[in-house]
């Protein structure tokens, strides 16, 4: 079902619309960021398998060198954000709480940090070699989920992708990365869907911009490539507007079914920024060793967007950007669905958007009491998937979750939390509904096959 | 007045039909059943806890009266309890040792570190969604009680320290703590297995003391202390219990008291060796 809604632009049904807080950053352009002294890079910052590291404690490596390989299909390669000498390889800490299996690594201070090319993969070669180049580059889901790429790409035989998606929507409120990406990586983006367009076999490519980002639209339309078929499409500024199902029933007015894929709908989505690496990357052969983090929130001094090494930690980050005395709560993403960090440890890995601190008298702000749930039906109202987030909460309080599962469709909740944030009773409606997924899943993975 | 008589005829008609149906039923349909499934059912405890393996005091009893189980599987009855149902089956007790929970964690609030603080849902299944929850280690007990909310034996009780402690007598091994538990730090032994590995962090080195004085920093001093009984295995001591384990040495050169022997009457005794924490209060949180 497709709307007009205002100003005829397009957007899903539902949803809710969270105060922007861009403007700090928006027109700052992309900044470089020096090198921490000991870089943490994790082997984990994708879904799916480990990587595996192919270098020694105390190899010197090259920045862009690949210093882990894929474990299978469902996971990708690693390379070395700066040129240095691997000091350590054992558990790191990551934005999951989790300690997972990584690598320390500390650049050379003289090095001129220049990097490595590998086999260059032209924009002409067969679906299959510009797939495994995807894997071998590293390439991620650049907007937050860090799913590897060239899994989403390899489409099945009886499916077929009509359109691909471009998501330039950055819906997430304070982040403008993917903004800038568009406004400073143009050719990137374009020759990234040049690529894409190949493998999956689209017949269109539609790049879609919330309103908010009307210059990074008119931009990309200036530049707009006469040989591939590509438009510009301009959204209604609205949460979450990027994420694919909303996408897919904004632009193109079909619905994703039920547990289903995109693909399903014959749509594959892909960040812009995603697609602006594998367009920077593929053509020198090179692996993701950086990327683009809006850091901003109250507590920043040095507000911007930076291109930040992988593994860079926490810790450095914030002192090199300065700081508020007293940092109370930091997230590694957006504020609406990003991650709170655990601790100032973890380091930045390809999924993390945005570095978003608030101080501790912001935070007490958020902190409040919960109420009982007077079924006023606002969450109803706002969920863009049609669930029932009251129902559900209900179910969640009583610990129904194989109800909640099975007559209530809990597992299409992508957590976009915008039930949480429109509960006038403040019920932390989508911890719940985490809980209640991490039980089932617990308990599916426990049933017997 | 007709009305009225027609409708208490129709009404008695139709209820003397539908009774005699079910009469018919209740004679055609009748299965026969053991009696003695109801009154073993009846001397079982009626905690439908599940420690026997079946999914509740019924299926257990059927099990007994067909012979696939023994009395002694039900943990939750008193000895007297099991006693009766053997002799009236007149089987054997079948004794089974009596197994209870043990936490492999030993990191109450006076000695582990906290890295953040959560202030989400007051629950630990809650707490271990958002990064893992606010502890510094990362596998250690996040101290909100969801195992001794999911107690039904009023076995668990959490120490000063926000840290469960089981009581071996009330415990019945129902496993109710083992699924409650995110972290997944409860299992069920034999009350026999005095010797205790209480972490299970994976890192190795004495960098974990950072977050909590009581972790293993698997210096591997127990292993080689008893070659055979234990093994070190990712950074962790691991016993086998199924050789003779009935022994203290393992515990005396642990620098850090992660491994324990569980003494009935004084709780966990730590080893020679292992630093003294006299901390009652709380450990101050890593600076950030």
């Amino acid at each position: 079902m497709r709307a007009g809604g205002l100003l005829g632009l397009k957007t899903f049904r539902h949803g809710v619309h969270p105060p922007e807080a861009k403007d700090e950053t928006r027109d700052l352009p992309i900044r470089r960021f020096p090198f921490a002294p000991l870089l943490v890079v994790p082997l984990v910052q994708h879904l799916g398998r480990p990587s595996l590291p192919v270098v020694r404690e105390g190899e010197e490596v090259l920045r862009g060198q690949p210093i882990a390989r894929p474990d299978g299909f469902v996971s990708v390669a690693m390379h070395a954000p700066a040129t240095g000498v691997v000091r350590r390889i054992a558990l790191t800490p990551s934005i999951s709480g989790r300690m997972v299996p990584g690598v320390y690594l500390e650049p050379r201070p003289g090095s001129t940090q220049e990097v490595m090319d590998g086999t260059p993969c032209p924009p002409d070669a067969s679906p299959e070699e510009i797939v495994t180049a995807i894997q071998e580059a590293g390439v991620v889901g650049l907007g937050g989920a860090a799913f590897p790429t060239h899994v989403k790409l390899a489409i099945p035989e009886d499916r077929r992708c009509d359109t691909l998606l471009l998501n330039g929507a950055e819906c997430e409120p304070y982040l403008t990365t993917d903004h800038r990406v568009m406004l400073e990586q143009r050719d990137d983006v374009f020759t990234g869907i040049r690529y894409l367009l190949r493998v999956t076999g689209a017949e269109r490519a539609i790049v879609a911009v919330e309103a908010n980002k009307r210059d990074a639209a008119e931009h990309l339309e200036k530049g707009l490539p006469a040989d591939l078929p590509v438009s510009v499409e301009v959204l209604r500024v609205k949460y979450p507007q990027g994420a694919e199902k909303m996408l897919i029933s904004a632009l193109l007015g079909r619905e994703v079914p039920s547990g289903g894929l995109p693909l399903d709908a014959g749509a594959l989505c892909v960040n812009v920024a995603t697609a602006a690496e594998i367009g920077r990357l593929l053509p020198h052969g090179r692996g993701i060793q950086e990327r683009v983090i809006t850091v901003t929130g109250p507590a920043v001094r040095d507000r911007g967007n930076y291109r930040i090494p992988i593994g860079t930690p926490l810790r450095f980050l914030l002192d090199h950007v300065g700081t508020a005395d007293d940092v109370g709560r930091v997230f590694l993403g957006g504020p609406m669905m990003g991650a709170a960090a655990p601790s100032l440890d973890v380091p930045i890995t390809k999924g993390t958007s945005g570095v978003v601190a608030f101080t501790d008298a912001e935070a007490e702000r958020t902190h409040r009491h919960v109420y009982p749930c007077i079924r006023c039906g606002y969450c109803v109202d706002a969920c863009p998937m049609f669930l029932n987030p009251q129902q559900l909460g209900q179910l969640a309080a009583g610990q129904e979750y194989g109800a909640m599962a099975d007559e209530h469709h809990l597992m299409d909740c992508f957590e976009c939390g915008s039930c949480s944030f429109v509960c006038p009773s403040h019920i932390p409606l989508v911890q719940r509904f985490r809980v209640a997924k991490a039980a089932v899943r617990k308990a599916a993975a426990k049933a017997p096959a | 007045m007709t009305l009225v008589l027609t409708a208490v005829a129709a009404l008695g008609g139709l209820t003397l039909v539908l009774a005699s149906l079910l009469v018919l039923a209740n004679r055609k349909l009748h299965v026969e059943e053991d009696p003695r499934i109801d009154a073993v059912e009846e001397m079982l405890p009626h905690a439908n806890c599940g420690a026997c393996g079946f999914p509740g005091c019924r299926p257990f009893a059927e099990a007994l009266v067909a012979g696939d189980a023994l009395p002694g599987k039900c943990t939750v009855s008193a000895e007297a309890g099991r006693a009766r149902i053997a002799a009236y089956l007149g089987v054997d007790v079948g004794a089974e040792e009596k197994r209870v929970a043990r936490l492999a964690c030993a990191g109450g609030s006076n000695v582990a570190r906290h890295r953040a603080r959560y202030d989400g849902l007051s629950t630990c299944a809650a707490a271990a969604q958002v990064a893992g929850g606010g502890k510094s280690c990362f596998w250690g007990c996040l101290g909100l009680a969801d195992c001794a909310v999911a107690c039904d034996f009023d076995a668990i009780h959490m120490d000063p320290h926000d840290l469960p402690v089981v009581n071996e007598e009330k415990c019945t091994a129902c496993g109710d703590c083992v699924d409650a538990c995110p972290k997944d730090l409860f299992s069920l032994h034999p009350v026999s297995r005095r010797l205790w590995v209480a972490c299970r962090s994976l890192e190795a080195g004495d960098g974990v003391l950072e977050d909590c004085e009581v972790a293993c920093t698997a210096c591997g001093r127990c292993a080689m202390d008893a070659p055979g009984l234990i093994e070190m295995r990712d950074n962790l001591p691991v016993v086998d219990y199924a050789r003779p384990h009935g022994t203290r040495v393992p515990i005396e050169r642990c620098p850090t008291g992660a491994i324990v022997w569980l003494d009935p009457l004084h709780g966990a005794v730590k080893g020679a060796a292992a630093k003294k924490i006299i901390r009652k209060g709380a450990l101050r949180d890593a600076p950030t």
